[in-house]
C-alpha cells in the first residue's frame, strides 16, 4: 500500500539548508539574523547577543541587565546538593571532565520540580491568565479551573510526573523564596518592577490565599512574569532559560576538582535501604 | 545522620573490614557475581534489572529480537548521526553517545514517540475501533511551522505526526515489516499454548487499517512499543530502554568517524544559504523560507 508519502519535502532540502538565523562565511565574517556579527552587532554584551539571538530583535541596555539579573540572582547557586548541580559535582568527583559534567547538569536540569518545565509551564500560565482576563474571564475561576482538573500525574514522585496544576507557586525544601526580594529590588532600579505580568502574578497569589492555598509565589513565577512583561513569548522564553543553571553547575564541578578523587558524598553498603525480594537461586 | 538510597531491586552486603567496598550484589534477590555472571544471558539479566523478575522464554526470545532491531538506525538517522558528529571532530566517548541520547530522545523516530505510543495503547488497548477515534484527532490537524513554535507548554515541541508512523515514507519500509513479522513468528514458536504476544499479534494483524487511518506507513517506533508491551513494560520503561538499546550502533559508528577523520564526514559546505544576508539581499531567497514554512516542510 503506498501513501502520499515526503520524499519530495525530503528531497526539497536534500543539500540544502535554507536559513534566516545566519551563518559562518569561512575566513570572512559571521552574519547572525541578517547582521555582520563583527560590524554591526560589537555593541552587544553576550546576553545581548544572546537575546538577539533567541528574538531576532534587539533589546535595550536596561532590558539587558535585567535579563542578566534574573540569570545572575535567580538560578546558579553554588551549592552540590542541589539536583543538576550535583551531577557536576558528581562528574568531576568521578574524575569525569568538567565540561561533561556541566552538559549533564543542563540536561537535567530540564526538571518537573524545578528547573525548565515548571519554568515554562509558569510563564505558560501566566500568559494563558492574562490572555482570559482580558477576555474577562475572573481570576478566580481561572485558579478554580486549574485545580479542578485531572491529572495522571504529581510533581514529586510516582509515574508520568508532571508539573503542578498552578505552576509558579510553593516550592521543595522551603516554602520561602530567599530570591524574590533581591530580584524586585533588582528589577525596581530598573524600572521594571512593575509590569502588567509582576502585578498578575502578586494578584494570583493573593487569589490563591483567599482561595485557602498556602502557596506563596516562587522565583520562576517573577522570571516568567518579568520576560513576559518585556514581550517575550514562552518559546523565546524556554531558549532563554536553557543555560541559566550553567554558571552554578560549573562552581560545582571546579570546586570538586579541588577535592580528592571520589570524595564528593561517599555512601556506605548499609545506606543502601534494599525493600525487594530476598535472596534466591536462578535455578 | 547518614542519609539512605532506597531502592526495591539492588541490594550490597559490605566487606567485614570495608563499608565502602562491596562483597556480595544482589539484583532482586539474585547473587549478581556469584551466580548470575554464570548462569544469565546479558538480555535476561537486562530484563530483571527492569522489571525484578526474570523474562519468560518468550519474552526473553522477543526482547532478543527488539534488541537487535534497535542496535543500529544506521548512520543516516539523527542520532546516530549525532553521535558520528561528535566521533568526527574528535570529541570523546562519552560526549558521542550523550549526542546520540539527545538527538535520539525525540518524537521523530525518538524514544519519545515510543513512549507516546504505548501511552496511547494503554488508552486503546487492542480495540481497532478506539484506536481509529485515536488516530482521527490527528487526521484533523493542521500544522504550520508558527504553530509549532507558539503553542507549546511543555518542553516537547507538539507533535507534527501520529506517534508510531513513519510522516515521510511511501509504504511501509522492508525492515519495519521484517522486524514486526519476527517478533510475532518468536511469540509464536515460543509459546505453543498461544499466550504473549498480543500487541504485536494485533499490530500485524491490523496495521493497513491503522496506516489508511493516518495515511502515511507503520513506523519503526511502532513495532518497538508494541513489543515493548508485550515484555510488560509500561511506557516510562519502554523510551528508557529504546534510548538504551539505540546506542550500540551510535557507538560504533561514532567510533568509525573518529577514526576517519571530519576530511571524509559530510560538513555540507555549499548547502546553507543565509537568506537575508546583508552582504547579498535576495528576496528570492526570503520568499522561499516563507513558503516552506507555510507549506509545513
Amino acid at each position: 500500500m503506498d501513501f502520499e508519502g515526503g520524499i519530495d519535502k525530503l528531497s526539497f532540502w536534500e543539500n540544502n539548508w535554507l536559513t534566516d538565523m545566519g551563518g559562518w562565511f569561512p575566513g570572512e565574517r559571521v552574519v547572525l539574523r541578517g547582521q555582520d556579527m563583527f560590524s554591526e552587532l560589537t555593541d552587544l554584551s553576550w546576553m545581548g547577543q544572546l537575546l538577539f539571538g533567541i528574538c531576532g530583535r534587539r533589546f535595550n541596555e536596561k532590558q539587558v541587565q535585567l535579563f542578566d539579573g534574573i540569570w545572575r540572582i535567580s538560578t546558579s547557586f553554588p551549592d552540590p546538593r542541589l539536583w543538576n548541580n550535583r551531577i557536576a559535582a558528581l562528574a568531576v568527583s568521578a574524575r569525569s571532565t568538567g565540561n561533561l559534567g556541566v552538559s549533564a547538569g543542563l540536561a537535567v536540569s530540564e526538571a518537573t520540580i524545578y528547573g525548565h518545565r515548571p519554568l515554562l509551564a509558569t510563564m505558560n500560565f501566566l500568559c494563558m491568565t492574562q490572555e482570559m482576563l482580558e477576555r474577562g474571564v475572573p481570576l478566580e475561576s481561572i485558579l478554580i479551573e486549574r485545580f479542578d482538573r485531572l491529572v495522571n500525574g504529581r510533581p514529586g514522585s510516582g509515574k508520568n510526573r508532571q508539573v503542578a496544576k498552578v505552576p509558579g507557586f510553593g516550592r521543595p525544601i522551603t516554602k520561602q523564596d530567599e530570591r524574590i526580594t533581591p530580584l524586585l529590588e533588582f528589577a525596581g532600579t530598573l524600572g521594571f518592577r512593575d509590569g502588567v505580568y509582576v502585578r498578575l502574578a502578586n494578584d494570583v497569589e493573593l487569589m490563591l490565599q483567599s482561595l485557602g492555598h498556602n502557596l506563596r509565589m516562587n522565583i520562576s513565577t517573577l522570571m516568567g512574569a518579568m520576560c513576559a512583561d518585556q514581550g517575550l513569548t514562552p518559546r523565546q522564553y524556554y531558549h532563554y532559560i536553557t543555560l541559566c543553571f550553567s554558571a552554578g553547575i560549573m562552581f560545582c564541578a571546579l570546586d570538586t576538582e579541588k577535592k580528592p578523587e571520589g570524595s564528593f558524598f561517599p555512601y556506605r553498603c548499609e545506606c543502601i535501604d534494599y525493600q525487594g525480594p530476598g535472596m534466591r537461586s536462578w535455578e | 545522620m547518614r542519609e539512605k538510597i532506597t531502592t526495591a531491586f539492588w541490594n550490597e552486603v559490605a566487606e567485614p573490614d570495608d563499608p565502602y567496598s562491596a562483597e556480595r550484589c544482589y539484583c532482586s534477590g539474585y547473587d549478581v557475581y556469584g551466580e548470575l555472571i554464570q548462569k544469565a544471558a546479558w538480555l535476561d539479566y537486562l530484563y530483571l534489572l527492569f522489571k525484578h523478575e526474570r523474562p519468560t522464554r518468550g519474552q526473553s526470545e522477543l526482547l532478543n529480537v527488539l534488541a537487535i532491531a534497535a542496535a543500529n538506525p544506521g548512520p543516516r538517522e539523527p542520532s546516530v548521526q549525532a553521535a558520528m558528529s561528535a566521533g568526527a571532530g574528535g570529541s570523546g566517548a562519552a560526549a558521542s553517545l550523550m549526542a546520540a541520547i539527545g538527538v535520539g530522545a525525540g518524537n521523530l523516530g525518538g524514544a519519545r514517540e515510543v513512549f507516546h505510543m504505548m501511552q496511547a495503547w494503554e488508552r486503546c488497548g487492542n480495540d481497532l475501533q478506539r484506536w481509529l477515534e485515536h488516530l482521527s484527532s490527528f487526521s484533523e490537524m493542521a500544522f504550520s511551522a508558527s504553530d509549532v513554535q507558539e503553542s507549546s507548554g511543555d518542553v516537547w515541541l507538539p507533535l507534527e505526526h501520529p506517534p508510531g508512523f513513519a510522516p515521510h515514507g511511501l509504504r511501509c519500509a522492508q525492515p519495519v515489516k521484517q522486524a514486526l513479522t519476527r517478533l510475532v513468528e518468536c511469540y509464536k514458536e515460543r509459546n505453543q499454548d498461544g499466550c504473549g504476544g498480543e500487541h504485536t499479534s494485533w499490530l500485524l494483524q491490523h496495521r493497513e487499517k491503522l496506516e489508511v487511518a493516518v495515511n502515511m506507513p507503520l513506523g519503526m517506533t511502532g513495532v518497538i512499543a508494541a513489543a515493548m508491551l508485550d515484555l510488560e513494560f509500561d511506557a516510562e520503561q519502554g523510551e528508557m530502554l529504546t534510548l538504551l538499546l539505540r546506542l550500540p550502533g551510535a557507538a560504533v559508528h561514532a567510533l568509525e568517524q573518529r577514526e576517519l577523520g571530519w576530511k571524509s564526514f559530510p560538513f555540507h559546505g555549499d548547502d546553507l544559504t543565509v537568506t537575508n544576508d546583508p552582504q547579498y539581499h535576495d528576496s528570492q531567497h526570503e520568499s522561499s523560507v516563507d513558503q516552506v514554512n507555510t507549506r509545513g516542510f
